[in-house]
């Protein structure tokens, strides 16, 4: 749920918190990380979040293959659907939501998102899960988790946690859609 | 766009938005669980005043998949056959709470009238108008299409028939040739209407010369309850010059399809063969209808009132 870039700038300092190096290494240690907590890749699914989750999310799964020598199904999801502000903000175009030919029901899902804010896109994912299969668990890897919950919502994997203020906008850029790696901290006193 | 009344208000970029969006939406009904929440607790009503079957049930289907409340009212049985207004009816839907209405109406303009008049505040949808238009059944028809032959661009499609009393051939001739494709008009001078030269498309009166390689063909149904003139000699005559048979089904390039609206006149404007063929895609047409129509309930709903123009709200920041 990362914005559209809108100009730089504008909004005082601009802090880079990760770059491609710092990026790399958290893929690593998340994909260890899941692979420790589910005892090895079997029934694992993973599933991004349109849409710099989806990036992310294949990213770990490359890197858990190469780990255990499997492959490790990876979808996406895409929430627009579900969300609870659509009447707030109007509609949305959608983005593919692609499901692992082997379905969710009695899967590990984890759910990969590149920014854990309020938590409603989590909430919307959840519902939009519970309506294509049934999973054994449901985890949460993100890349960066910013605080200001507005849900009882937490993440299980997380890539940095970004103490920010409200005034404060987070971009992640990955290169797969904005071609460089780097998560900035806009704006405030950054 | 808060409504839909007609074709020719679409942009091609809003008209690929609602294909696209239609696409996505189609995959829902592969899913166990057929069903999606966006539009939980918003009221559409399906307002008949003419009859209709498949375009009224997809209508309900689509509604229904999004979980929207839906009410049918039709005209039969109703206060409009004891001789109520538009304006009254209008004013009992705004009363009741209604979101979005849906209109097919024997009056071309009606809807429009209906969105612009100031007695609702809900969306419109245009299911029908007299001659004027059928916007969803256009797109449907471009959703199918785009699905055979991918981008439409430079694709030659013929309309053949009734196309004078024909709202599709109209919502098809301005999307189509939005889309980018080349559009011929084949019927008999008499079923032509007026202002036909205005149209963004060609004109032919020689069914088997514009068959010639192209990409598709899409049969109008003659429609009998309109026909209060003598428009042509004879049914046979008819089905003889202007009607779409395996000998003229074979002209069509090799990968062309054949679409029809319905209800058809099997062994008029099409034969029987052709409508149960290999080219037929008439039975898709109405699985399209209801991702088509999922896909025009959201962006209408979806859009906010202050939001006048395109189809999405302008750009904004969305804290991440």
């Amino acid at each position: 749920m990362t914005s559209s870039p809108e100009p730089e700038g504008s909004q005082g300092p601009v802090a880079r918190v990760l770059d491609a190096a710092d990026i790399s290494r958290v893929v690593g240690r998340i994909s260890h990380e899941i692979l420790e907590r589910t005892n090895g890749p079997a029934d694992v699914v993973l599933l991004g979040i349109q849409t710099r989750g989806v990036p992310f999310a294949r990213r770990i799964a490359v890197r858990m293959g190469e780990i255990e020598g499997a492959e490790i199904p990876v979808g996406s999801l895409d929430i627009t659907m579900y969300r609870d502000d659509i009447r707030l903000r109007g509609p949305r175009p959608l983005e593919p939501t692609e499901i692992p030919a082997g379905g969710l029901d009695d899967r590990i899902v984890v759910l990969v998102d590149d920014v854990l804010y309020s938590g409603r896109t989590v909430r919307a994912a959840l519902d939009a899960i519970s309506d294509v299969g049934r999973p054994r668990a449901v985890q949460l890897a993100v890349l960066v988790d910013r605080g200001h919950r507005e849900l009882p919502i937490r993440a299980d994997y997380v890539g940095k946690n970004l103490p920010t203020s409200l005034a404060q906008s987070v971009r992640v850029h990955l290169s797969e859609t904005d071609d460089v790696d780097e998560v900035l901290v806009l704006g405030g006193g950054a | 766009m808060r409504h839909l009344l007609s074709t020719t208000d679409l942009t091609r970029e809003d008209a690929l938005l609602i294909l696209d969006t239609a696409a996505e939406l189609a995959r829902v009904t592969d899913r166990a669980v057929k069903k999606l929440p966006t539009l939980r607790g918003r009221t559409v009503v399906n307002l008949f005043f003419e009859d209709s079957t498949r375009t009224r049930i997809s209508f309900e289907a689509a509604a229904k998949r999004l979980s929207a409340d839906v009410i049918t009212f039709s005209a039969k049985g109703s206060s409009v056959s004891k001789g109520e207004s538009l304006k009254d009816t209008a004013l009992t839907l705004e009363a009741m709470g209604a979101d979005a209405v849906v209109v097919r109406h024997q009056a071309s303009g009606a809807p429009y009238r209906l969105a612009h008049s100031g007695w609702v505040g809900c969306s419109v949808v245009n299911a029908g108008d007299g001659t004027h238009e059928h916007p969803t059944q256009a797109l449907l028809d471009a959703f199918t299409l785009r699905e055979h032959l991918g981008d439409l661009q430079g694709r030659r499609i013929v309309i053949v028939g009734d196309v004078l009393h024909s709202r599709v051939a109209r919502s098809n001739a301005h999307l189509l040739s939005t889309l980018g494709a080349c559009v011929t008009l084949v019927a008999p001078p008499t079923l032509l209407p007026v202002g036909v030269e205005t149209w963004p498309c060609a004109v032919s009166y020689d069914l088997d010369e514009a068959l010639e390689g192209a990409d598709a063909v899409m049969m109008l149904r003659v429609q009998n309850e309109r026909m209060n003139a003598a428009f042509f000699p004879s049914t046979h005559e008819y089905s003889r010059r202007y009607g779409l048979d395996t000998r003229r089904a074979a002209l069509l390039s090799d990968d062309a399809v054949v679409l029809h609206p319905g209800p058809m006149n099997r062994g008029m404007e099409i034969s029987a063969d052709v409508a149960d063929g290999a080219r037929s895609v008439i039975v898709e047409q109405v699985t399209n209808g209801v991702s088509v129509r999922m896909a025009v309930l959201y962006l209408v709903l979806g859009a906010r009132a202050e939001d006048q123009g395109g189809l999405l709200p302008a750009a904004e920041a969305v804290p991440a």
